[in-house]
């Protein structure tokens, strides 16, 4: 595996920790169909919480939401209709999240939740 | 996080409208987006101000940023916002003091590494600033000197983002940076000429001294090579200097057209002489976007100079027509509506026909009688007759020039102390009257109040009869009276300013 998709698990983890620890409960996990990942499928409440999880060593090269753009957005949007028609048990209203994590080699990682970007 | 608020100037024409600039920094995703109608130059503040707060030691918002400059209906353009913007955004995180950022008026564009470049309009800018009642302005080191020309106004010079976000009480380590400058405004206007050149040509002399104290705009009308250039150039050589708020409006314009200001304000008259190629929105002024002032805006309190006036385009010249009626041009655009001012003086030159020998002893006019008629027919009546004196520039005889020799020459400076001293009388004699000068005398008061002696313009009334003169004619015949009256040092025109100022208009018959 290389070292890129190791921190991307890495980072995947963190994120699932940390919103676990703050009351979501996992439903799934990189999801995929033929268009493209869901990095994680959260419940909260009656929301059901699509996240896309960045995550970068540093800043060096910008923070890891400015990798989330508006095409990846639009592309999210579309695989939460797809991963509802393939769940149709699943109730509630849909949300689109993002997560960065920022961890450096040698630090304790940093991480931002935002609700809704979408 | 939270809400930046930061002042700026929005112009339009010479009037400056106060502009607030808000920034939000938000958690979101990373966006910047500037709303409050930017042209293009304002929408691209975004590159430069992320770059200068970079490049500044600042780490630029992560979340998602909103500047508005408001009012949002009002257009704005140009680049002179991007150091209130920086500022706004760097008071919304908390950077700088809020209170400090907020009180004061920030004028500038800032180049990618956070230096301060200067703009164009400062000098109306800060005008706007203090009469919104702001006390001091931020503006590039390269604005400074224009800025401070603005009496009772307090302007702190910054050349870099730097030095601004210190002054707010930003906790950074002054770095010395090379300040970015304008071109250096020349040192010395250029040289006029003098009256005393003009050889032979008695009563062109006489004209422009009229002209310049009374305030009549000219048309010269001769062959090639009698002089009509070289007597128009001097007439603002012997113009009295400019009123505080007459070179603060001269020194605006030129700041807004992009003419170097310099360290003081334009203390004498301007000249303005387009070429004959000129639009009309050369001469009125114009453009899409931005509104800038053309050749008679820039004319403002001194000569609007058009030699070879046939040659110009009929629109350019009609164009005129409203701002030497008003004194104002005002320029509609889509966007919004820009006026300037344009109280300047019309000299006009022309030859009597396309090869210019019309007229003239000893030389032959090879023009069609048709061609002859159709070459003047382009001066529109209209301007025509809003032009005072309308005087024939013969060629210079070798008998005149011989006995010029003999005769005394007047010197600018002696025809510019004659002026003074006219003007001194105008103003005394029109202390409670709304117009200062006796062009603009309306008709009236020439014809009640102003009436010369009795009994002396029975030539006038001649003319008038005969159909020589129309009411407009005759009218303007009393003004340039009025002026000879000035210069004589009489109280009232008599029988002899009455004759002179006919001959002043002979041109036109």
């Amino acid at each position: 595996m290389a070292a890129k998709d190791e921190l991307g698990r890495r980072g995947e983890r963190l994120a699932e920790q940390y919103l676990e620890a703050r009351g979501y409960r996992l439903i799934e996990r990189n999801w995929r169909c033929r268009h493209g990942e869901i990095d994680l499928v959260m419940r909260g409440g009656d929301v059901i919480a699509f996240v896309e999880v960045k995550t970068r060593t540093s800043t060096a090269f910008g923070h890891p939401l400015e990798a989330i753009t508006p095409v990846k957005l639009a592309r999210m949007r579309r695989l939460a209709g797809l991963w509802r028609e393939a769940h149709p048990d699943e109730r509630g209203r849909i949300r689109i999240d993002a997560v960065a994590v920022l961890a450096p080699r040698d630090h304790a990682p940093s991480i931002d939740h935002l609700v809704g970007v979408f | 996080m939270g809400v930046g608020r930061a002042h700026s100037v929005a112009l339009l024409g010479l009037d400056g409208a106060l502009v607030e600039i808000e920034a939000d920094t938000a958690r979101g995703l990373p966006a910047f987006v500037l709303v409050g109608l930017p042209d293009t130059a304002l929408g691209e503040a975004k590159a430069r101000v992320r770059s200068a707060i970079g490049n500044t030691e600042f780490d630029f918002p992560a979340g998602r940023v909103t500047i508005n400059l408001s009012p949002a209906s009002l257009p704005k353009t140009g680049a002179a916002f991007d150091l209130g913007i920086a500022l706004a955004l760097l008071a919304a995180e908390g950077l700088v003091d809020p209170a400090s950022v907020a009180g004061v008026v920030h004028l500038g564009e800032l180049g990618l590494d956070g230096r301060m470049r200067p703009s164009r309009g400062v000098l109306p800018m800060v005008l706007a600033a203090e009469r919104a009642g702001f006390d001091t302005v931020l503006v590039p080191a390269g604005n400074a000197d224009e800025a401070a020309l603005v009496p009772g106004m307090r302007v702190v010079s910054v050349a870099s983002l730097r030095d601004a976000a210190i002054w707010h009480g930003a906790e950074l380590e002054h770095l010395e940076v090379e300040p970015l400058l304008p071109a250096p405004a020349p040192d010395a206007e250029p040289e006029l000429g003098d009256l005393a050149d003009v050889v032979g040509n008695r009563d062109a002399v006489e004209a422009v001294q009229v002209a310049a104290a009374g305030g009549h705009h000219m048309f010269l009308l001769g062959p090639p090579g009698a002089g009509k250039t070289m007597i128009a150039a001097r007439l603002p050589g012997i113009l009295p200097d400019l009123d505080e708020r007459a070179a603060l409006e001269v020194s605006s314009i030129r700041s807004l057209a992009g003419i170097p200001v310099g360290r003081s304000l334009a203390t004498r008259p301007p000249l303005e002489a387009p070429h004959h190629s000129a639009s009309s929105a050369a001469i009125v002024g114009g453009g899409s976007g931005v509104i800038r002032p053309g050749a008679a805006a820039r004319a403002a309190h001194g000569i609007l100079f058009l030699d070879e006036a046939p040659e110009f385009a009929p629109t350019a010249l009609d164009s005129l027509r409203q701002p030497l009626e008003s004194g104002v041009i005002t320029i509609s655009r889509v966007s919004a509506t820009a006026s300037f001012p344009a109280r300047f003086q019309l000299v006009l030159a022309a030859n009597p026909c396309p090869c210019g020998n019309a007229g003239v002893r000893d030389a032959e006019c090879t023009c069609t009688p048709f061609a002859r008629r159709r070459y003047l027919g382009r001066l529109s009546g209209p301007l025509l007759d809003r032009v005072d004196i309308q005087l024939d520039v013969p060629r210079v005889t070798a008998a005149q020039l011989r006995m010029a020799a003999e005769a005394p020459v007047t010197t600018s400076d002696a025809a510019r102390a004659r002026v003074l001293e006219a003007r001194a009388r105008t103003a005394a004699r029109l202390a409670g009257a709304p117009w200062r000068l006796n062009a603009h005398a309306p008709g009236t008061w020439l014809r009640t109040d102003g009436a010369p002696h009795p009994g002396s313009t029975a030539s006038l009334d001649r003319a008038l009869e005969r159909g020589a003169l129309t009411m407009r004619g005759y009218d303007r015949v009393l003004r340039i009276a009025w002026t000879l009256a000035d210069l004589d040092g009489v109280d009232r025109p008599g029988l002899e300013q009455i004759g002179r100022a006919l001959y002043l208009r002979k041109a036109a018959t």
